[in-house]
């Protein structure tokens, strides 16, 4: 009897919440090298726009965009952050699940650094010397073998007698697929042996990260990373900028090619390990959901992300200023997006 | 003759005898030496983790605020003189802290002495006078010393988490470190109480984030699961403890809910947002969801320690009870159950301390979110303690390391609290038979 009673009130409870009211709040899901900003313009739209402060989740660029895709009923997400572009396949399965309009806005760029402990000597690496140290196989006399490299010395004499150890992100990251653009890809272009092979088996030889123990997977956010640079002053990390921004007294940013990881280099993109950074739109959701112009504004207003903005104080580099007005022109006519 | 054979048998026996007795007690020394041992392990690394915790958290419990004496200028908050609310909520405070600012240093004129200056005070101290002119509109035309809250890399600076050296990570010019050091010295810039940490929600400023928003929704959370879980958990202990027959049904049951005290909590965060999300529609990063998906993880606790309270109740209590012609219910309602009170109180805490502490459940169900406002009810938006604890761990900023360890300070008291209401909850109504 009892339980009757409470096995009632349970399904009650439940019905009466399902059909809770419209919702009124924007909701923001997607990569965790976007989370800081976008949680600061967040904070700003909610303090100064009257609007409620949005929700944003950190679920990663692949993860977010999952859920941005998944329908365009209420119960989704407006706006998904991406350190990457959207993919075809991405834009497929938005069209299959019913969202056709989605727009894309470039809020900026972020720097790929390869950091060590400050206390630990500087590195300058070229990419092919970043290439031997995480690739899987390396081309030698002729045909690929299993990396051989255990030193840094080994790649090179002129770099320190230390063993290779590299906590990279793990293929969850948005920063994983731009490491493999940016700097395997490009480093492997350079090897004849990779150069002469084809499809799968070049994009193996490319992309496959060592799995002997010098490449450590770290597919949590880059605190760990953090840590781990801190404790082993041997030990090179890969990391977002706005981490070698906020903690400069802790670690250092290796050169790439002969340039310094500075805020300056990356936006002019001297620095080569640079990309951009990506919101998406979900346009359905635009004049439904309270508020989601005025945030786009917010995000895309000088005083956001321009060179003196607020979200440059939290690491992210501007773009230059014939990108940013066409991107702010973009966002008040949200065209769809395009690959 | 024979006695000597004899003796020397008694003593050769006795020797063997004796040798063997000092092994028993050499294993015995040595096992409790392990237990000891174990113990001390055990304690030290509790040590080490609380030393830890505590050695990096202690700092954020305090926190560098400013003096300035704030002209509340009319001409700024309210031109019109109207007094609305509308008016004196959107005014820009902004510019009443610049202007204390400019006042207490004249001398920075260009723009970028400026902008350094700006920096030394947080983006949130417009909020504090807002706060200020919106509980008392006379404020406006006085001047009155404030205190208000510093930027997070001068209280970090203070706290010696930062360099005053711009090569050793230092962020401040020498311009700026000029500033601070005259502030400090005329007394207009010290250590307070870090009011923030507990009354406001999550921010990405370092200095005025709290973990308020995140205590309201592990509260809504909890308060779903006990409503829910301890009514569930005790009709059903008390339907297999008395009620049912023992039979292959009743055996089933028991073992899956035994199993289901194991299974990982992941697991019923993915069974969360399937049903309750996707089935259900109810809201995302609800608390409402979030006490559904703790119910789950709390159950099989709460039913087992219930069952076990249950069965420690003498048989001999039912048997007087139903001799003397009582029902099977009101044997059970009016003896039994208030006998096993006590432990069932004790096993549904217990439950709810590990479903307070969880955060597998809420990773699923949208929970781990920036979330600033704090909730209202249990279908806003909101996330729990440990989840707050995670999201600062992974932010950038140096200034969320030792509030991360605050949060786990405040994580850890709830848990205490509730362990302690536990005990003493078994220690006054225990009863022995």
């Amino acid at each position: 009897m009892t339980f009757k009673i409470l096995a009632a009130a349970a399904l009650a409870t439940v019905a009466l919440t399902a059909t809770a009211h419209a919702r009124d709040q924007i909701r923001i899901v997607g990569s965790s090298t976007v989370y800081p900003f976008a949680t600061a313009v967040a904070e700003q739209f909610g303090k100064t726009s009257g609007f409620k402060t949005p929700v944003v989740e950190s679920t990663g660029t692949g993860g977010g965009l999952k859920l941005f895709c998944a329908g365009a009923d209420e119960n989704s997400p407006d706006i998904t952050n991406a350190s990457r572009r959207i993919k075809q396949s991405e834009i497929d399965a938005c069209a299959a699940n019913g969202v056709k309009d989605v727009s894309e806005i470039v809020i900026g760029y972020d720097g790929i650094v390869i950091a060590k402990a400050k206390s630990g000597k500087p590195l300058a690496l070229s990419r092919e010397q970043i290439f031997k140290a995480i690739a899987k196989t390396i081309p030698q006399g002729g045909k690929l073998v299993a990396n051989p490299y255990k030193k840094w010395s080994d790649i090179d004499p002129a770099l320190p007698k230390d063993d290779i150890v590299v906590f990279g992100p793990a293929s969850n990251h948005g920063t994983r697929d731009a490491l493999v653009e940016l700097v395997m890809d490009e480093a492997c272009d350079k090897f004849p042996e990779i150069k002469a092979l084809s499809g799968d088996s070049k994009k193996v030889a490319c992309e496959a990260v060592r799995e002997d123990g010098a490449f450590v997977e770290v597919s949590e956010n880059y605190t760990v990373t953090l840590q781990k640079l801190t404790a082993l002053p041997y030990a090179v990390g890969i990391l977002s900028y706005s981490y070698l921004d906020q903690n400069g007294d802790k670690i250092q940013g290796a050169t790439v090619d002969g340039q310094a990881a500075t805020y300056e280099n990356i936006a002019v993109s001297k620095y080569p390990l640079s990309r951009p950074l990506f919101f998406y739109v979900k346009k359905g959701h635009v004049g439904v959901i309270p508020g989601v112009k005025e945030y786009i504004a917010e995000f895309t207003s000088d005083k956001a992300w321009g060179k003196d903005g607020y979200l440059s104080a939290k690491g992210l580099i501007a773009s230059p200023d014939a990108q940013r007005k066409e991107e702010a022109a973009k966002s008040k006519e949200l065209p769809n997006v395009k690959l | 003759m024979t006695e000597m054979v004899d003796q020397v048998r008694v003593s050769a026996t006795a020797e063997k005898v004796n040798a063997r007795l000092q092994r028993r007690y050499a294993v015995e020394k040595r096992f409790r030496f392990y237990g000891i041992a174990s113990i001390v392990v055990a304690l030290s690394f509790l040590a080490i983790l609380l030393f830890s915790i505590i050695s990096q958290g202690h700092t954020a419990f305090m926190q560098a605020e400013m003096r300035l004496s704030v002209t509340f200028d009319p001409s700024v908050i309210d031109p019109d003189g109207g007094r609305q609310k509308a008016v004196l909520s959107s005014a820009d405070y902004t510019a009443l802290v610049r202007n204390a600012l400019l006042a207490r240093f004249p001398e920075a004129e260009d723009r970028l002495a400026r902008r350094e200056m700006i920096a030394l005070i947080s983006q949130g101290a417009d909020l504090e006078l807002r706060k200020m002119v919106m509980g008392d509109p006379s404020l406006i035309g006085t001047t009155r010393d404030v205190w208000l809250p510093a930027a997070a890399s001068v209280d970090q600076l203070r706290k010696g988490h930062m360099s005053r050296d711009a090569d050793k990570g230092g962020q401040f010019t020498q311009r700026q470190l000029g500033w601070i050091d005259a502030l400090e010295s005329s007394g207009n810039l010290s250590s307070r109480f870090n009011k923030w940490l507990f009354t406001s929600g999550d921010s990405r400023q370092p200095e005025l984030a709290g973990l308020w928003g995140a205590v309201v929704g592990s509260f809504y959370s909890l308060l779903v699961t006990v409503t829910l879980s301890f009514p569930l958990g005790v009709a059903t202990a008390i339907y297999l403890e008395e009620f049912s027959t023992r039979n292959r049904w009743t055996d089933l049951i028991e073992v899956n809910i035994n199993n289901l005290a194991a299974v990982p909590s992941i697991v019923f965060g993915l069974l969360g947002l399937e049903i309750f999300l996707n089935v259900f529609n109810l809201p995302r990063s609800a608390p409402l969801v979030g006490g559904l998906a703790l119910t789950l993880v709390s159950l099989p606790t709460i039913i087992i320690a219930s069952r076990v309270a249950l069965k420690a109740v003498p048989p001999w209590i039912r048997e007087a009870a139903l001799g003397l012609g009582a029902s099977r219910l009101q044997m059970v309602m009016h003896h039994v159950l208030p006998l096993a009170m006590p432990g069932i109180l004790t096993g549904t805490i217990i439950g709810m301390a590990r479903a307070v502490g969880e955060s597998a459940p809420l990773l699923m169900i949208g929970m781990v979110a920036f979330i600033v406002d704090v909730p209202a009810s249990p279908l806003d938006p909101s996330t729990a303690l440990p989840v707050q604890i995670y999201l600062w761990a992974a932010s950038p900023e140096r200034a969320f390391v030792e509030r991360t360890s605050a949060a786990i300070i405040v994580l850890l008291c709830f848990l205490a609290v509730m362990n302690a209401t536990a005990i003493f909850l078994r220690k006054k109504f225990e009863r022995r038979w």
